[in-house]
């Protein structure tokens, strides 16, 4: 095997190829990654749980196969000058040349590394932004919990051209709702796709106005993801999510719009009194919305924000952290806040340039309050 | 300093959760009830007096309690509930008196200042208002003890149970504590009965009758000198209100070592449970659960668990004990006490949109369950005790469930006895409701919009 390629490519690849290499590899050779060339370079990574494929243009002078440590080639690729770089196999080493630079590592045996499963059938597309942002609106509520493993999923729900994800962690649950080009064969189905390796892969599939596949064999318990030169497959949970729909509440009694950026720094300035993982105390009123965190131990904080509330006045405390995500995932520069009471689930809703909601998204955060 | 005689009082709630249930769902005013986790590992949290008639009392198996009382209707308990009745008796005691040290969710004391000096007369007047006044404010009945001392007014309420009055005027102070067993004095448990047994002593006076020496060998330094100073009515312990604890315990030790390893867990579950009322009524939420077993060789070994976050959800907590326990002593070691304690407390918690599924409480560990139906199975959306809104029919309460059906009991604290009405459990106009609701306070309003 003998190629040429250039060094911002390859190395683009590798780095991202090395994302889904496992830390602490199992086997040796799964910390490999395969370059495989033919008509171009394809390089590839699995540990049976992910793998990662990207193609790269190349000049293939000689075909050829080989395996290479990977965190190994994703340091050096990083380090290339901005040179063409050529790869050379001989027999158990390979050789990596880029401008007066020369490196030389061992191979790993190719025929002990697994072969990388095919992609299911394809379910259907979405453009790369829609898809990318929806997914990080929602896998911000999943948990992170291993012994809680139904929790650490995105639940994708096909439903022919409607596509619904939702995660939870039992005390915030995030739902985007939004409407796709199914495939021809696809069925109505709902998978539950590990959180972390689907919010990873979303965000570097890459091109923003590209189209990225989903595709799914929930048999095998297989999600695929292709943009135009990546494709990830990720194994699927297999676990029974919470029936989450229950939760959402069926009516409100009071409602808050409200600038998100203004209240996000608020909120970050009170709860500097608060200690890590306590709370912020919301009063809303026809006057406006006056937050305050602290006490007289460790000092107190309060702060008054202008608001468009409807409903009797009302007083909710949060965990900060949960407020702040749930305001950063809705993407828009206005909110609306609905509550029913003070230990009940508050809703939060992206409210367009127009002023009016924007429906398909909505956060759902449970309350902090007093025990018992 | 004057000598004014000082009158402390204690006020005890009558079977409180027992009395809250019976208050809020009327069917049950007359009926056998016992409040506590229904699955066989639950212990019983309170039992109403028709109940107890049958032998049952709190921190009972409740598997015990239902077999030496078949009629009577379990019910999961509601701490939501309990607490703000027991907030409003408080207050009710915090406007009678400056002093006030409550004990726990259904009991404190008083020392009022306009009774000291007072005579017994006047004191019982007192303590008849108070109860009244709880019971027409609250709803549910309080039985009140007074004499000198926090230990007396204590026996006395003990003694008044149910729902009366009793006075020991100082002069009368002597002959009530001599007859009394000395497992009703403060900090006598089981075991330090059974030594004083052992030795002969039965009665207080029996006990005051020892030297000091002799009981500070046997109970120790601190708690000996204390029971004997009790044992002769001395008692000038303050009525304040405690400081805030670091953590909240409970433990038991057993008359003999127990191996059964089903047994070490039910045990352990109780005492997550006590712990729990503790925290509960110390309006805290626990994020560390610690387990505590000490063998038959007295050695003693802990094992500590730290959840993601603060709560004061009791299947958390006893889920985290339970699943310590299997890691403290291996399976069939000789155990002579175990303990459960709650730390790093916190002022406020998170609230969760659903219980967590590591905690679900499965009827037993047995493989059986799943043969029926291996296909999805919705899970039974009501079990008995929840509380359920109608969207006609106002507050109720599921009296059982099963086989797609639900039986709810319309009825609030102030309806009296309602219908109950059958419907299948998917039935669209039935949703979760409050527990506070049961009170009836706000009434059902006609959906008219």
């Amino acid at each position: 095997m003998k190629i040429r390629v250039e060094r911002d490519g390859l190395a683009d690849a590798v780095s991202w190829v090395a994302r889904s290499l496992p830390s602490r590899p199992s086997v040796p050779v799964l910390g490999g990654m395969l370059l495989d060339a033919n008509e171009n370079l394809t390089i590839s990574g699995f540990d049976y749980e992910v793998s990662a494929q990207v193609n790269v243009d190349a000049m293939i002078e000689s075909t050829g196969r080989t395996l290479v440590s990977g965190r190994l080639l994703a340091d050096i690729t990083k380090a290339l000058p901005n040179r063409p770089v050529e790869i050379t196999v001989d027999g158990t080493r390979v050789t990596i040349t880029c401008g007066s630079s020369r490196f030389s590592l061992p191979t790993m045996p190719v025929e002990d590394y697994p072969s990388l499963p095919e992609l299911p059938q394809h379910a259907g597309s979405v453009t790369g932004d829609l898809f990318s942002e929806a997914v990080a609106q929602v896998a911000v509520a999943a948990g992170r919990d291993e012994t809680l493993p139904m929790l650490t999923g995105v639940r994708i729900e096909i439903e022919s051209d409607r596509l619904t994800m939702v995660a939870t962690d039992r005390f915030r649950l995030a739902m985007r709702e939004f409407t796709w080009e199914p495939g021809e064969s696809v069925t109505d189905t709902a998978v539950l796709v590990p959180a972390k390796t689907l919010a990873d892969s979303a965000k570097t599939l890459g091109g923003s106005s590209n189209k990225v596949d989903l595709s799914l064999a929930s048999g095998d318990g297989l999600l695929g993801l292709s943009g135009p030169t990546r494709r990830n497959t990720t194994r699927l949970l297999d676990a029974e999510f919470p029936k989450y729909r229950q939760l959402l509440p069926s009516e409100t009694s009071a409602s808050a719009i409200i600038d998100v950026t203004p209240l996000a720094e608020a909120i970050k300035r009170v709860s500097l009194v608060a200690e890590r993982g306590t709370q912020v105390r919301l009063e809303f009123s026809d006057s406006g919305l006056r937050l305050t965190a602290g006490g007289d131990d460790e000092g107190s904080a309060e702060e008054e924000l202008p608001v468009e509330f409807t409903g009797d006045p009302l007083a909710i405390a949060f965990n900060p952290t949960y407020l702040q995500d749930g305001l950063g995932a809705l993407k828009t520069d206005r909110a609306q806040m609905l509550f029913t009471t003070s230990s009940r689930p508050a809703l939060l809703k992206p409210v367009g340039e127009d002023g009016e909601v924007t429906e398909g998204y909505l956060y759902l955060l449970m309350p902090v309050r007093l025990p018992g | 300093m004057g000598v004014m005689n000082r009158w402390v009082v204690h006020l005890d709630m009558d079977a409180f959760f027992a009395s809250v249930e019976q208050f809020t769902r009327p069917t049950l005013r007359d009926r056998a009830v016992l409040v506590g986790g229904p699955g066989p590992r639950g212990t019983v949290a309170g039992a109403s007096y028709q109940a107890r008639e049958y032998g049952t009392r709190s921190a009972m198996p409740m598997s015990e309690a239902r077999r030496r009382c078949p009629v009577a209707v379990v019910l999961p308990p509601r701490f939501r509930l309990y607490r703000s009745l027991s907030s409003q008796v408080f207050e009710i005691m915090g406007e009678v008196s400056d002093r006030m040290e409550r004990v726990s969710i259904d009991e404190a004391f008083l020392e009022p200042d306009e009774l000291a000096g007072s005579d017994a007369e006047t004191v019982h007047e007192f303590a008849s208002r108070l109860r009244a006044r709880v019971r027409r404010e609250v709803g549910v009945n309080a039985s009140i003890g007074a004499g000198s001392g926090k230990q007396l007014a204590k026996i006395a309420s003990e003694l008044a149970k149910p729902n009366g009055t009793m006075i020991v005027a100082p002069e009368r102070e002597p002959e009530l504590l001599a007859e009394l067993p000395v497992r009703k004095l403060w900090g006598i448990g089981p075991i330090a009965e059974s030594k004083l047994h052992r030795i002969g002593v039965n009665t207080v006076d029996e006990l005051a009758a020892l030297h000091l020496g002799d009981i500070v060998s046997l109970l120790g330094q601190a708690h000996g000198e204390e029971l004997h100073r009790l044992a002769r009515g001395i008692d000038d312990r303050p009525v304040a209100e405690r400081g805030q604890a670091k953590q909240v315990s409970a433990e038991t030790t057993f008359d003999t070592d127990i191996t059964d390893p089903v047994r070490l867990a039910s045990e352990v579950a109780s005492m997550a449970e006590a712990a729990h009322r503790r925290l509960v009524s110390s309006r805290r939420a626990a994020r560390t659960v610690t387990v505590k077993v000490r063998d038959s060789a007295f050695t003693t070994i802990s094992r500590s668990e730290t959840l993601p976050m603060a709560t004061s959800e009791p299947g958390a907590l006893t889920a985290a004990a339970r699943r310590l326990t299997s890691t403290t002593v291996p399976p069939g070691t000789p155990v002579r006490l175990v303990g459960v304690s709650y730390s790093g407390l916190a002022t406020f918690e998170q609230v969760s949109l659903f219980g967590s599924p590591a905690d679900e409480q499965r009827p037993a560990e047995e493989p059986s369950e799943e043969i029926e139906s291996p296909g999805e199975q919705p899970e039974p959306p009501w079990r008995a005790g929840d509380d359920v809104d109608h969207l006609e029919l106002g507050h109720g309460w599921v009296q059982g469930a099963g086989h797609g059906r639900v039986t709810v009991r319309f009825e609030t604290a102030t309806t009296g006895r309602g219908p109950a009405r059958t419907f299948d459990v998917n039935d669209p106009s039935l949703s979760r409701a409050d527990p506070l609701d049961s009170l009836g306070t706000t009434p059902a309003v006609e959906s008219g919009t």
